[in-house]
């Protein structure tokens, strides 16, 4: 595999360990037991739990405990080119499963039998980066919703371009003409375990340890910002 | 029905759950420019309702019927974030209503002059969706859908389009604004009983025999009504719904800032 020899510069002139402003919000669904706001550049995700609470259809029930649902869905206007069609992709019903799956390892929903807990994700803007965005979103709503858990989850988009190793992947960064590969990770802060990883792209091996490293890394960073989002909703000023 | 029979006993008296009078509006706060991926964005907040609505642009091919005019299109997510009572799936009555009256205001006011949006008849005109997701649904939906869709129809700008490539650059935004020729506020007038009453809570809607819908321009006419729930109205009533609607977007058309 050839790689470019040339000085990479990233398009808007981050270190390749940056990540762009992250903002955090948690109480901003009213209706919701629990919900959270996620802002990394300009992406946006808001999380919003539901549950434990009568689950429907009936044969999803498991007697033993709680079943987790996560829902993702980008809003219409939310895209970086055209209007997405509302309803529902192949792509977000991938995402919904994914997230689901990393969001797992932290709860123990044993106490609540037969019941449900339902997280709806939705971006009102984005610009890469969606699924991380809204993982965090999602482990900050159920920690809001007083739910039972291990650990927070974070997660970060790391990328290899031509060689070069870089964190929170923009639209631009993703569209780069040269060998990209996005690498998105969800851990759990305090174990340094992953939930979710997935790439697309091509990276040698060591490229790919480097990059985990660096997930790792800026997942520490994200859990502080989640951490002090949730403080900031029981701050008396 | 024994919270309705309570409720009517308190409005009888002029009093709401809430404290307030029965033709007042909760608070409203609009905010524009909510979403850089749409070419439009606004939220608007009622009382504890709220509402995020997106304008996308695009280049289409014109209907054959209509071929000098561009297309103009409105859809509501009644998402399943922003209640309890709402489940993920396709669209129900509830939010095709909502879609379609917010739709009729737009479109019959004629808000919008679909034919500044003809590029070349026959050939290109523009595309104006308008897409309304609940984020809080706490009561009064249309009305905030409505104010809504028209905050973020003034928001929007004309992305950068190339004729020659027939191309939109999205990440390129114009200064030029949408041909909005005026401004249709929808007001729904509800009725409990033998009272009339505005910007209800999701109780008092529950507890509703009727509504009605009346959307206005700022002239007072009327540009679309909607009649909603099983219970018939009288001329009269209707007559009294209307005026009621006509004093009250004068409120709402102000908060549009």
């Amino acid at each position: 595999m050839t790689k470019s020899n040339a000085i990479f510069k990233r398009p808007d002139g981050r270190a390749f360990d940056e990540t762009r402003p992250i903002t955090a919000k948690v109480g901003v669904i009213k209706n919701a037991q629990g919900s959270a706001m996620f802002q990394i550049g300009d992406t946006q995700a808001i999380a919003a739990v539901y549950g434990p609470r009568n689950l429907f259809p009936k044969f999803l029930q498991n007697p033993r405990k709680g079943i987790l649902r996560c829902f993702y869905n980008m809003m219409p206007f939310s895209g970086h080119g055209e209007r997405i069609r509302p309803g529902g992709s192949r792509r977000s019903k991938e995402i919904s499963m994914v997230t689901q799956n990393a969001l797992l390892p932290v709860l123990n929903l044993d106490d609540f039998p037969n019941a449900g807990v339902d997280v709806f994700i939705e971006f009102p803007q984005t610009d890469a980066g969606s699924r991380c965005a809204g993982i965090c979103a999602a482990s900050m709503a159920l920690a809001d919703a007083g739910l039972p858990m291990k650990d927070l989850v974070a997660a970060v988009a790391v990328g290899n371009i031509n060689g070069n190793i870089i964190v929170d992947l923009n639209y631009a960064e993703e569209a780069y003409d040269g060998q990209v590969a996005d690498i998105p990770v969800a851990m759990l802060p305090n174990s340094g375990k992953v939930t979710l990883l997935q790439m697309d792209g091509i990276s040698e091996r060591e490229e790919l340890k480097k990059a985990l490293e660096l997930g790792k890394k800026t997942c520490q960073k994200i859990y502080e910002v989640q951490k002090q989002a949730l403080k900031g909703k029981y701050k008396v000023d | 029905m024994e919270q309705k029979n309570h409720m009517l006993k308190y409005l009888q008296k002029g009093i709401r759950f809430d404290g307030r009078k029965l033709d007042q509006y909760r608070l409203i706060n609009v905010e524009y420019g909510v979403s850089n991926s749409a070419e439009g964005s606004a939220i608007v907040n009622v009382g504890d309702t709220k509402i995020i609505v997106g304008v996308k642009l695009a280049v289409e091919k014109p209907f054959l019927d209509t071929a000098d005019c561009g297309n103009l299109m409105v859809n509501a997510e009644l998402t399943p974030m922003s209640s309890p009572d709402f489940e993920p799936g396709p669209p129900t009555e509830t939010g095709i209503e909502l879609a379609r009256i917010v739709d009729r205001g737009i479109r019959e006011s004629h808000a919008i002059d679909v034919h500044k949006l003809c590029i070349k008849e026959g050939e290109k005109v523009w595309s104006v969706a308008i897409d309304v997701c609940t984020l809080n649904a706490a009561g009064n939906l249309i009305d905030a859908a409505a104010l809504g869709a028209l905050a973020a129809l003034k928001d929007a700008r004309y992305p950068a389009y190339d004729l020659e490539k027939n191309a939109i650059d999205y990440g390129e935004k114009t200064d030029k604004k949408l041909p909005l020729e005026c401004q249709p506020i929808a007001v729904t007038v509800w009725k409990i009983g033998d009272y009339l009453l505005v910007d209800p809570l999701p109780q008092e809607e529950n507890a509703a025999d009727a509504r009605l819908t009346v959307t206005t321009i700022a002239d007072g006419s009327v540009a679309s009504l909607q009649k909603g729930g099983d219970c018939p109205l009288s001329v009269e009533e209707v007559d009294s719904m209307v005026g009621l609607a006509i004093e009250k977007a004068k409120e709402l058309r102000k908060a549009l800032g």
